[in-house]
């Protein structure tokens, strides 16, 4: 579908959208702990380019958020280690960077955005406070004035009614849906080329939910951003994202565009998990589960890490990690019977 | 019914500030409000959202302690220092044989009550001033450190201070006085060794909470370093502890003072400490009560206002409850 990668572009692109804004290599990330190594994440890839947006999707302890915080660098220290991989924007490989390095990077080039609003504002300073803050965190040299005017437009910018007022409010005078667009305007204080929002509507009820994803989308109109929404809800993944990667037991069993994946999913873990969402148009007493609970991330099963689990389960699932089969143009998936499901 | 019936209750729960007077709760609810089952929930939270100034105890702070120890040479025409022997003991102004020159009466050497108390708010002043400023400081950074970095940072520090804290005050106290003499410096030197841990405990255990915070997480992710966000995030969220801590804590040094003096090992004689005041009135108690009664009072007001005003202060810097005001 995408023809980015013909051999004779006709058109001259533009330059960043030829290649991705970020670019994630066989991402491991470790938590050693007394009670063993988890791999949290273990050998993630993927590319997003500018413009567009990837759902990252999995359940609890899949390790979505082990690795939002891996491209950040902001793992739990001591416990987490990066172990190998790349995590390339626009260019420079994160996990190459001194801390330092990577402070400047960090809110500048990459954001993120965090899953409960309410914790997210300092209690104790005015919106205002907190976006003038964030406006000169990095000294660039944006005096007091600048960073109040910049401040007042970008919450214009996230849709903030009566920005002026709000300034002066503290957070808890404010609700769910304000707080979260207020923490968007600060994320988007630097223009990041990359904006990771880890679960960014859990915390808000369904209309603010939806409102916010329109809001993200908007956002992501007007400055070309690169967005990663890790959520474990696949409404939100159909609202808000161009394509979707499924998170297993820390690695990606399936990725592809979001219409391919909800019509024909190709994993037989995709397959459950679509399964199991509550539906409108079918009726249904019960929903449907999947059956035992994900391995322990301490002591990986040596094949599938589904295999326990699958109702398509063959001997050779437990002996080998299926590798990576492109069933189509960007549609990829690690099952070992991929072809039959 | 049911729904509005829970209106009222969901706001008297979450004790909107603005509402200051809590007549607006009352205006929105149509429940009658002698069967509120709420109602004893209500009285207790507006007694502590009307936390309004304590102006009887900021009275006798500024009275009885700040006024005088600025003021003392000017408030009054005798010298703390010297009496005249011949108006020794004379009993306060309203007895028999009161004489209006000592309102206070005068000590066993003709010095006059009221002025060695005026004098003694001075060294009450400067005592807890000092004490407090070191322990503040001291004790704060390193609570900030331990609790922010944890690690060998932080069992080296928590240490120190159960260490500190389990020093016995007087008994170092004396033996220290024992050997180098009791002066002003001892005194404050000790004080503030015994106090800074207080501090570092206590922000310690808040740095703790808010370094797990997602605002803190959030400056991270937005690229602030670690001395930006303990200065203007973690600072900023203990800093209401810090003050209302600080401001017991000076009713803590005023009676560690006091009591040290008392035994003799505070400040020395002639200066009028209260604690001084209060030990030497000690064998006149029967007869010439006037001289244990007054430094003592001064000593029970002024401690008491510093704990009423440290709560005020914890309520009133809540965040929470701080807007509408």
């Amino acid at each position: 579908m995408k023809l980015r990668r013909s051999a004779t572009p006709v058109v001259v692109e533009d330059p960043s959208s030829t290649s991705p804004v970020l670019r994630v290599r066989d991402l491991r990330t470790y938590l050693y702990t007394r009670w063993g190594t988890t791999r949290a994440v273990d050998g993630v890839s993927f590319d997003v380019e500018a413009g567009e947006t990837l759902g990252i999707v999995g359940e609890s302890g899949s390790g979505k958020s082990m690795l939002a915080l891996s491209l950040v660098r902001l793992t739990p220290e001591p416990a987490a280690r990066n172990v190998s991989g790349s995590v390339h924007v626009g260019g420079t490989d994160l996990l190459q960077l001194t801390e330092r390095q990577m402070r400047s990077v960090r809110g500048r080039d990459i954001a993120m955005i965090l899953q409960d609003p309410h914790q997210s504002l300092n209690p104790v300073f005015t919106v205002g406070d907190q976006l003038r803050e964030a406006l000169r965190s990095h000294n660039t040299g944006v005096n007091r004035r600048t960073a109040n005017e910049r401040a007042i437009q970008g919450l214009e910018d996230v849709g903030v009614p009566a920005p002026e007022g709000r300034m002066r409010n503290y957070p808890h005078e404010l609700s769910g849906g304000m707080k979260q667009r207020i923490v968007g305007a600060m994320a988007l204080a630097y223009d990041p080329k990359v904006l990771i929002a880890d679960e960014p509507t859990t915390a808000l009820d369904v209309t603010i939910q939806a409102q916010y994803l329109q809001l993200l989308k908007d956002v992501q109109v007007r400055t070309n951003v690169a967005l990663i929404v890790i959520t474990h809800d696949f409404g939100v993944i159909a609202q808000s994202c161009d394509r979707v990667a499924v998170m297993y037991a820390g690695r990606i069993v399936e990725h592809g565009p979001v219409d391919e994946i909800f019509d024909k999913p190709r994993h037989p873990y995709t397959r459950a998990l679509l399964d199991s969402r509550p539906r409108s148009d079918v009726r249904m007493d019960r929903l449907a589960t999947i059956r035992g609970q994900p391995p322990s991330l301490t002591d990986l099963p040596r094949g599938c890490r589904f295999a326990d689990r699958c109702p398509y389960v063959v001997d050779h699932c437990r002996k080998e990690y299926p590798e990576t089969v492109q069933t189509s143009g960007s549609h990829s998936a690690a099952c070992w019977r991929v072809e039959e499901i | 019914m049911s729904f509005r019936r829970s209106t009222p209750r969901l706001l008297t729960a979450r004790e909107t500030p603005s509402l200051s007077g809590g007549s607006e709760v009352d205006a929105l609810s149509d429940a009658p409000r002698s069967d509120d089952p709420d109602r004893p929930r209500r009285k207790w939270s507006r007694r502590r959202r009307g936390s309004r100034l304590p102006w009887v105890p900021l009275f006798i702070i500024v009275f009885v302690l700040i006024l005088p120890a600025i003021l003392a040479p000017w408030l009054t025409p005798h010298d703390p220092l010297r009496g005249e022997l011949g108006d020794r003991l004379i009993p306060p102004v309203w007895m028999s044989g009161g004489d209006s020159e000592f309102l206070l009466g005068t000590d066993k050497q003709g010095r006059d009550v009221l002025t060695r108390i005026l004098y003694g708010a001075r060294i009450s002043l400067i005592v807890s001033a000092v004490a407090i400023v070191i322990g503040t400081v001291v004790g704060s950074t390193l609570g900030l450190l331990a609790g922010f970095y944890g690690g060998i940072i932080d069992r080296v520090v928590s240490w120190l201070v159960d260490t500190f804290l389990s020093l016995p005050v007087v008994l170092l106290a004396l033996v220290i006085v024992s050997a180098i003499g009791p002066s002003f410096i001892t005194i404050i030197s000790i004080i503030s060794v015994t106090i800074w841990a207080v501090f570092a405990r206590q922000i310690r255990g808040e740095t703790l909470s808010v370094r797990e915070s997602d605002y803190v997480a959030r400056a991270r992710v937005a690229g602030a370093s670690d001395l930006r966000i303990i200065v203007r995030h973690v600072l900023p969220n203990v800093a209401n502890t810090l003050v209302v801590l600080a401001t017991l804590q000076v009713g803590v040094v005023i009676l560690e003072e006091s009591s040290l003096s008392f035994i003799g090992a505070g400040i020395p004689r002639p200066q009028p400490s209260w604690g001084v005041m209060v030990a030497d009135g000690r064998e006149l108690i029967l007869s010439a009560w006037w001289l244990t009664l007054f430094p003592g009072l001064a000593i029970l007001l002024v401690v008491l206002s510093l704990n009423l005003v440290g709560d005020w202060l914890r309520d009133f810097m809540d965040p929470q409850t701080r807007q509408g005001r």
